[in-house]
């Protein structure tokens, strides 16, 4: 979820996240989510696509290092759950694949930006089922706030305030064909400060 | 994309996506709850004023998997039976508010003429002679999860009662669009009178194609459009164009055997062959049902468009 993206007059206004940072805020995240489950042998990493699976994967490849546990990796594609079918162009970003029964588990599902909520919102149906699981956690690299449901994340890389009209890049190795990770912050030319309706 | 009335409707990059929600949709069907909210607070009506097993099931599953309402018109016991027309039987349907009619009907155009008169979309369950589009899309469907997207060089028969087949119009278009070469295969009386425009080729011996075939379609001999008066008898049509054991047997190992029903069995194919290890048959009514949800989400709620 990136927002208004298509706006040629963007600006850089700050890299959020080098490659550097971005390795250790994996890191920290995989740490935090064994250490809130005591282990990590009951849960289930599922990545919301399109840039989730890949984030999942690199939390999953961090647990099996440092804890030893392999942790299985699903994708969760939410399109058929969404609140807003008919309101603009959906087309399902790739497969759902869960490879394990939720039923028990702590799901932990992984986006790369928290937004308003409404995609963690679907991806809680969706989840749902397939399953009952334990509990359902989340995972993001960044927070931009600007929530409409009453949703939260359980580990955050980086909370970030933004405006409606900015718009949080990520760019990953995996999924956008650039040489390494970085995740920008871009808006429109400082004119006045004001709030740019989108 | 407002109505699917035939594949000549569809660009390449429509049937690639229509093919990709399929493929999306089948493994929806095989969850424990086979079922998404999409189309939560839509309604679909199918209307058939010919009979219909399967295509009808198919589409009423297809919109419930789909979180839509469905209302279900039979003609049997509606006042089309009081001499009602078929403007005013969908005027007064659309005048209940609703979004996507689903339609049979004997005369080929009739999807057509329905989109001029009311706002739903109209999705073309078969018109008479003219098109079967659905179909032609499970139908592809399930041969590219057999064989890949790109159907460039396989080599497909259609084999009977081509002459009366919407599925064999339909089919020919779609298969042709993904690349495969397409042959009709029937006697002379059950080829249509030209096959101009058809990007096909045609024959009238089925035996000697037998060996190079990636798939082979059956088609129903369909006695209530004078099919049966048009060859000798059952007997014969089944002697030079059944697919019998014998013939099955001249068939590659990975040949698709494929027929969209209803079968007679016996006739146009042997029954040991409709349940033999190639048959498909089965496996076209699992994928009918997602590629029709394929085509009420595309219609219905991927454009954004609609509200």
């Amino acid at each position: 979820m990136s927002g208004s993206g298509a706006d040629a007059a963007m600006v850089l206004r700050t890299t959020v996240f080098s490659a550097d940072d971005l390795r250790r805020a994996h890191t920290r995240i995989a740490h935090e989510i064994v250490e809130r489950n005591r282990g990590a042998a009951d849960v289930v990493l599922v990545g919301l696509h399109s840039r989730g699976p890949a984030i999942a994967a690199r939390l999953a490849a961090a647990i099996a290092g440092f804890e030893g546990t392999e942790v299985p990796v699903g994708t969760l594609d939410v399109t058929f759950h969404r609140d807003d079918v008919g309101l603009r162009p959906l087309h399902p970003a790739g497969p759902t694949v869960v490879p394990v029964d939720v039923t028990g588990r702590v799901v932990v599902l992984v986006d790369d930006v928290l937004f308003t909520g409404r995609t963690i919102r679907a991806a809680m149906d969706a989840t749902t089922e397939l399953g009952r699981p334990r509990s359902i956690q989340l995972a993001v690299l960044v927070d931009r706030g600007g929530r409409e449901l009453p949703i939260r994340a359980d580990f955050v890389g980086r909370n970030l305030p933004t405006r409606l009209a900015e718009d949080v890049r990520v760019r990953l190795v995996e999924t956008d064909e650039v040489p390494e990770d970085t995740i920008e912050l871009w808006g429109p030319p400082e004119t006045a400060g004001e709030e740019v309706e989108a | 994309m407002k109505h699917l009335l035939s594949i000549a409707d569809l660009t390449r990059s429509d049937l690639d996506e229509l093919l990709d929600l399929a493929a999306s949709f089948l493994s929806v069907t095989q969850r424990e709850t086979p079922k998404v909210p999409a189309l939560r607070g839509r309604t679909v009506v199918s209307l058939f004023f010919e009979d219909s097993t399967r295509t009808r099931l198919s589409f009423e599953t297809a919109a419930k998997r789909l979180s839509a309402d469905v209302m279900v018109f039979s003609v049997a016991t509606s006042s089309v039976k009081k001499g009602e027309g078929l403007r005013d039987t969908v005027a007064t349907i659309a005048a209940m508010g609703i979004d996507a009619v689903v339609v049979r009907h004997a005369a080929a155009g009739a999807p057509r003429r329905i989109t001029e008169w009311i706002d739903a979309s109209i999705v073309n369950a078969g018109d008479g002679r003219h098109q079967h589009p659905t179909q032609a899309l499970l139908d592809a469907f399930t041969i590219t999860q057999h064989r890949g997207r790109d159907l460039s060089g396989m080599r497909v028969a259609i084999v009977g009662d081509v002459r009366n087949s919407r599925v064999a119009r339909s089919d020919v278009q779609a298969l042709s669009m993904l690349g495969a070469e397409v042959t009709l295969v029937a006697p002379p009386t059950l080829l249509p009178e030209t096959l101009e425009g058809w990007p096909c080729s045609s024959a009238v011996d089925l035996d000697p194609l037998l060996p190079d075939l990636d798939a082979v379609m059956l088609l129903r001999i369909q006695h209530e459009r004078d099919a049966s008066t048009r060859f000798p008898s059952l007997r014969e049509y089944t002697a030079r164009y059944g697919l019998t054991e014998a013939r099955a047997r001249r068939l590659r190992p990975d040949a698709l055997i494929m027929h969209p029903g209803p079968m007679n069995r016996g006739v146009e194919i042997a029954a040991a062959v409709a349940d033999g290890p190639q048959s498909v048959i089965g496996e076209q009514v699992t994928n009918g049902v997602a590629a029709r949800m394929a085509v009420l989400w595309k219609l219905l709620g991927a454009g954004g468009d609609v509200v």
